[in-house]
């Protein structure tokens, strides 16, 4: 539990057992089948086995894995003597894919022609190791090679770390490269040397090939695969230069730019001047800790090799290869940082491996060397690792953490003055040392306290309304909240939001989810629409969230606006099925009764108004206190026939932050007098807009009409055709007295005089 | 005198055989009335000598009082008949469902996100927003993770493109709520410069975030909530001890078990990964990451210009929709943004 993650542990290859390392001896033609062989088999001890094969490289000196009679493969296969096409077959020899080690089911697996034959397999190709994975965070660069996590494990259990031995190979030849650091402060330490006369066409030892398989890594030739193995083995990325392709001495300079270079993996890159290039006198050789030039790598005629290790620094690395598309295994360490001082060991490891596998004699090494990274020492204070932990570690336990850690210090009074060491990139301040400290000593020591702080109460203001109350509102209306993506398909910001500044995704994860919206209508039709086809017949939904506009003005993050906005969808029967209430499809009143309930105590004026969305005779602005904070309306045909909706859905969107406005209650004494009410029903124009004429009435009511109130709306017999009645209920009262029946009267003549003479309004009787 | 016992018995006889309050008025009509056999006998009285007027008429009055008796518990009877009748006709289906409008719910992951807040609320944190596109320099830069950083390669962002289709610089989808924090701290130190001690921060924000990443377990918009504790002694200690608390509070638990593991955020320093194990249940035993936390790096405090020698704190971010679905045993997370009213009107 101190800091290295173990993703996933595996096995090599899934059990089986009984099958061991054998040798075809004879392979003839079966006697009944045209596709079968007939082979005798060696396997150590004991007789030759007669077995039948249908492998078409099942020939004759070919070691393979022979399942033995009695073995059980994976899968539970279990090996008996059989016949197989009237011949006696007394075991079975296995392709890759039969004992689970790859998926390869051309052919039998084919085995090394020095493997001993009658060797258990799983011995032979080490098939009992295991694979553990290990998550490591970006700070532990120093844990990308086996010696790093052997170092690391030492230090949590205290167990002894043994290290590769490397020695230091001396030079059989004189030949070597001038190293020229022409960027010093990007790569302070270059170490390179030529081995002449290899065999780079040498096969690569199938141990090596299997630790490179296991770690991920693709086998390529034998020079390419020790420079990877020694990356594992000690974390130093190394390079092989074909040395009879580079012209004179290597230059570690930054880029011109505008300069080119063919990378091993093909692709033709231009250069900016930030990145730091190998160089010879001619040309760039390689992006340096990123990836070598196709130019001047290794071939199967290489005979002459230059090999590189360098230290260069994380920053000129850094985000570099991923600028170019593409990732490295040395950018990824060289990004987070590589051990400086162990540069040459790298190399002359890898001088060592070449030497053995390839043949071949070295050069001298050149180690360029300028000013390495420092390592300012970092203080730490005692009293400081408990105000952080709110934990009391013993200096002596400090020290001893320390010690185990491989940090070398100095005390100075109470405090540790502490050098970190060269492969630790992640240690500058004092708290690098105080989480050291606790994830050696554990997290589970520290105790878990109930918090002591200051109280003091949050405010809280009556004036508005959490928008937990305004969600709460709208599932009391029977409408379910939806969390809808931010990003939408680019029609329907055209189409539902008339947007015409898109905000578009550089990187999106599918066309349909590419463009920021700007309303959240197009989300709740498509919610719609996925539950009608699973056999919603009626859906009511709501979403609040962020909507997306470009704005010169917007803020906090300049030139975007991203309002909350809140919308709601009604669609199908107005109420859920039930006995007793006749079926009626949800129309624009009902919507707006939900909106109006929504907003209240505040009251939104509504006025006609067209939206890209909606029906243009049947959509509306809303307006509250002048300002337009959203619309209502029925689906434009247009888009319920696309949506595929057999119905007209009716929707609103309207900014949130007005509906979080609540009213602080005013009291007004009431008045004791009695109140008069009178009903009255004139005959207007069809076309003319409730709205107009209340508006009118209120700004030219009588003193003592307190309230005028629409109750019914009648067009059809007795009503001229063109026309609408209208019925009001009109409340007075005179706060002061009784109303007298002559002064009602008067009011109530005022009114219908008005009314007839602005609106040409009839008095219907 | 025995003929009014006659007459009194024939009037509960007959009053007593019509069920009918109009039947019954005619009845008693021929007692009672104009010319009622009792309002006959009375009117008779006057011819009658005044010493047997009197014994006469007291006895005609005791009859005529029996004959209204046994008439009123007559009518109360009928009335009662009447009343049980259309009570008995009236009666209703009553295990027939109520009309109306059905209430819907709240999203389940709004759900967890009202709760996480309340629960914050009650031991003094406050809520804070901040913008979904969001500047560079907050979600990264502020939060010690300079560009090029190689943790930035731990979050795959969402940028955007600017009008003209190139990539937008210094702008992209805020790859965690962590941000708000450094909004809210800004904001905290601009109104409280003028004092010698700036008081506490406690806040948690909450909200949808973005990375480029979508299967069964990822989705490229999903919900954070960071927390954020600034003052002048708050200590890793407090940091375990809040977590377990909301942990316990939140799945209305004992039976939990919390561990912190060493990790790695740019903006903390020491960090933790927060695992949580159930005790009982359908993930007994198991492990399961929870939050990512810390005390926060003293980079950020100074970019903010808080002096992290005198205060200091902690961070701590986790996902409502991971709580979500270990609270109600949801198991695809691409469930939440369906719009599956199937999926969500169990959370009503």
């Amino acid at each position: 539990m101190a800091g290295l993650e173990v993703e996933e542990e595996e096995s090599v290859a899934p059990a089986f057992s009984r099958v061991v390392v054998a040798q075809i001896i004879s392979a003839d033609p079966h006697p009944n089948a045209d596709r079968l062989r007939l082979c005798r088999v060696a396997v150590g001890a004991g007789d030759l086995l007669q077995i039948v094969c249908g492998a078409p490289n099942a020939v004759a000196n070919a070691k393979v894995p022979c399942a033995l009679v009695g073995a059980e493969l994976p899968g539970g296969l279990q090996i008996r003597s059989s016949q197989v096409r009237g011949v006696e077959s007394h075991g079975m020899l296995c392709s890759a894919r039969e004992l689970g080690i790859s998926d390869d089911a051309a052919g039998l697996l084919l085995l090394d022609p020095a493997a001993p034959v009658g060797e258990d397999l799983r011995r032979h190709l080490d098939l009992d190791d295991r694979l553990l994975t290990l998550k490591l965070t970006p700070n532990r660069a120093d844990c990308l090679s086996l010696e790093g996590v052997a170092r690391e494990v030492a230090a949590l259990t205290g167990a002894p770390a043994s290290y590769i031995e490397v020695a230091e190979v001396a030079a059989g030849i004189s030949s070597q490269r001038a190293i020229v650091l022409d960027a010093p402060a990007a790569c302070p330490r270059y170490c390179g040397r030529v081995i002449a006369g290899v065999d780079a066409a040498a096969a690569t030892p199938p141990w090596m090939r299997r630790r490179l398989e296991r770690s991920g890594l693709r086998p390529i030739s034998a020079l390419v695969d020790i420079t990877n193995y020694v990356m594992l083995e000690v974390g130093q990325p190394l390079h092989a230069f074909d040395n009879q392709q580079l012209a004179g001495a290597i230059h570690a300079r930054m880029a011109r730019a505008g300069e080119t270079i063919r990378l091993l993996n093909e692709q033709a890159v231009e250069l900016q001047d930030d990145i730091l290039l190998i160089a010879d006198e001619r040309r760039p050789l390689a992006m340096a800790g990123i990836m070598g030039g196709e130019d001047t790598g290794i071939t199967p005629a290489t005979t002459e090799v230059f090999l590189e290790a360098a230290f260069f620094a994380p920053k000129v690395i850094a985000g570099r290869a991923r600028r170019y598309g593409f990732v490295s295994d040395a950018a990824h360490r060289f990004e987070r940082g590589v051990d400086f001082a162990a540069t040459r060991r790298a190399l002359e490891r890898a001088t060592r491996l070449v030497l053995d596998i390839c043949g071949g004699v070295a050069g001298p090494v050149t180690d360029a060397l300028a000013t390495l990274p420092q390592r300012p020492p970092v203080r730490l204070r005692p009293h400081r690792v408990r105000k952080v932990l709110g934990l009391d570690v013993a200096p002596a336990r400090i020290g001893e953490l320390f010690r185990r850690l491989g940090l070398s210090f100095v005390r100075d009074a109470e405090d540790f003055i502490v050098t970190p060491p060269s492969h630790r990139f992640d240690i500058e301040i004092e708290e690098d040392l105080i989480e050291e400290i606790v994830r050696l000593h554990g997290y589970e020591n520290i105790p878990a306290a109930l918090p002591r702080a200051p109280l003091s109460m949050l405010p809280r203001r009556e004036q508005e309304r959490p928008v937990a109350r305004v969600r709460q509102l709208l599932t009391d209306c029977g409408y379910q909240e939806v969390i809808n993506f931010a990003f939408v398909e680019e029609a329907w910001e055209r189409d539902l939001a008339g947007n015409e500044h898109l905000i578009r995704l550089a990187n999106p994860i599918a066309s349909q989810l590419s463009v920021m919206r700007s309303s959240l209508l197009g989300g709740l039709l498509a919610n719609v629409a996925t539950n009608l086809r699973r056999r919603q017949s009626r859906v009511r939904v709501f979403e609040t969230g962020r909507c997306f506009f470009r704005d010169p003005l917007g803020g906090p993050v300049p030139g975007f606006r991203q309002p909350w906005r809140l919308a709601a969808l009604a669609y199908g029967s107005v109420l859920p099925e039930q006995w007793g209430c006749t079926t009626r499809n949800v129309d624009y009143f009902d919507v707006k009764g939900d909106l109006e309930l929504l907003l209240a105590p505040l009251a939104a004026r509504f006025e006609a108004a067209t939206h890209p969305a909606l029906h243009p005779g049947r959509s509306a602005r809303v307006l509250l206190d002048g300002q337009a904070i959203g619309c209502i309306g029925e689906l434009h045909p247009q888009w319920q026939q696309k949506f595929e909706l057999p119905l007209p859905p009716v929707l609103f969107e309207i900014d949130l932050d007005p509906v979080l406005q609540a009213r602080l209650p005013q009291y007004v004494e009431g008045s004791r007098q009695p109140v008069v009410i009178r009903d009255m029903a004139v005959v207007v124009d069809h076309g003319l807009e409730l709205q107009e004429l209340l508006d009118a009435l209120s700004a030219h009511r009588p003193a003592i009409v307190n309230d005028i109130r629409l109750f019914d709306v009648y067009v059809g017999r007795g009503v001229e055709v063109g026309k609408k009645s209208l019925a009001f209920r009109i409340v007075m009262q005179d706060t002061r007295k009784t109303l007298l029946e002559a002064e009602v009267d008067a009011a109530m003549q005022q009114l219908v005089a008005y009314l007839r003479q602005v609106f040409a309004a009839q008095l219907r009787v | 005198m025995h003929n009014l016992d006659q007459i009194v018995q024939a009037a509960v006889v007959a009053f007593a055989a019509t069920d009918d309050a109009d039947v019954l008025e005619q009845i008693k009509a021929g007692y009672l009335g104009r010319n009622g056999q009792i309002t006959e006998l009375l009117k008779g009285l006057a011819k009658l000598p005044p010493d047997e007027r009197r014994t006469t008429g007291a006895a005609i009055n005791h009859a005529k009082l029996s004959v209204e008796g046994a008439l009123s518990a007559r009518r109360e009877a009928i009335r009662k008949m009447a009343l049980d009748a259309r009570l008995a006709e009236e009666a209703l289906d009553v295990t027939l469902p109520g009309r109306g409008q059905r209430r819907a719910g709240l999203h389940p992951v709004t759900r967890t996100l009202e709760r996480i807040e309340s629960l914050f609320r009650s031991i003094g944190f406050a809520v804070a927003d901040g913008p979904e596109i969001e500047a560079d320099f907050q979600n990264f830069t502020a939060l010690n993770t300079p560009e090029d950083h190689p943790a930035r390669s731990m979050h795959d962002t969402f940028y955007l493109q600017d009008e003209s289709g190139a990539v937008a610089k210094g702008v992209l989808l805020r790859t965690h709520t962590s941000p708000i924090q450094v909004r809210y701290m800004q904001a905290h130190v601009a109104r409280h410069a003028a004092l010698a001690t700036m008081p506490e921060i406690r806040v948690i924000a909450p909200g949808r975030v973005y990375r480029v990443d979508s299967d069964a377990t990822h989705s490229p918009m999903f919900h954070q909530v960071e927390g954020l504790w600034i003052g002048e002694d708050v200590s890793f200690a407090d940091l375990k001890g809040v977590i377990a608390d909301f942990l316990r509070r939140f799945f209305e638990s004992d039976d939990l078990q919390v561990r912190f593991r060493p990790s790695f955020f740019p903006f903390t320093e020491p960090s933790a990964e927060i695992d949580m194990a159930f005790m009982s249940g359908t993930h007994k035993g198991r492990w399961l990451e929870i939050a990512g936390c810390g005390m926060v790096h003293p980079n950020v405090l100074r970019h903010v210009n808080i002096d992290p020698e005198r205060y200091l704190g902690f961070a701590f971010g986790m996902g409502p929709d991971r709580l979500t679905m270990l609270r109600y045993g949801i198991n695809d997370l691409r469930l939440f943004f369906d719009g599956d009213l199937r999926f969500l009107r169990q959370f009503v």
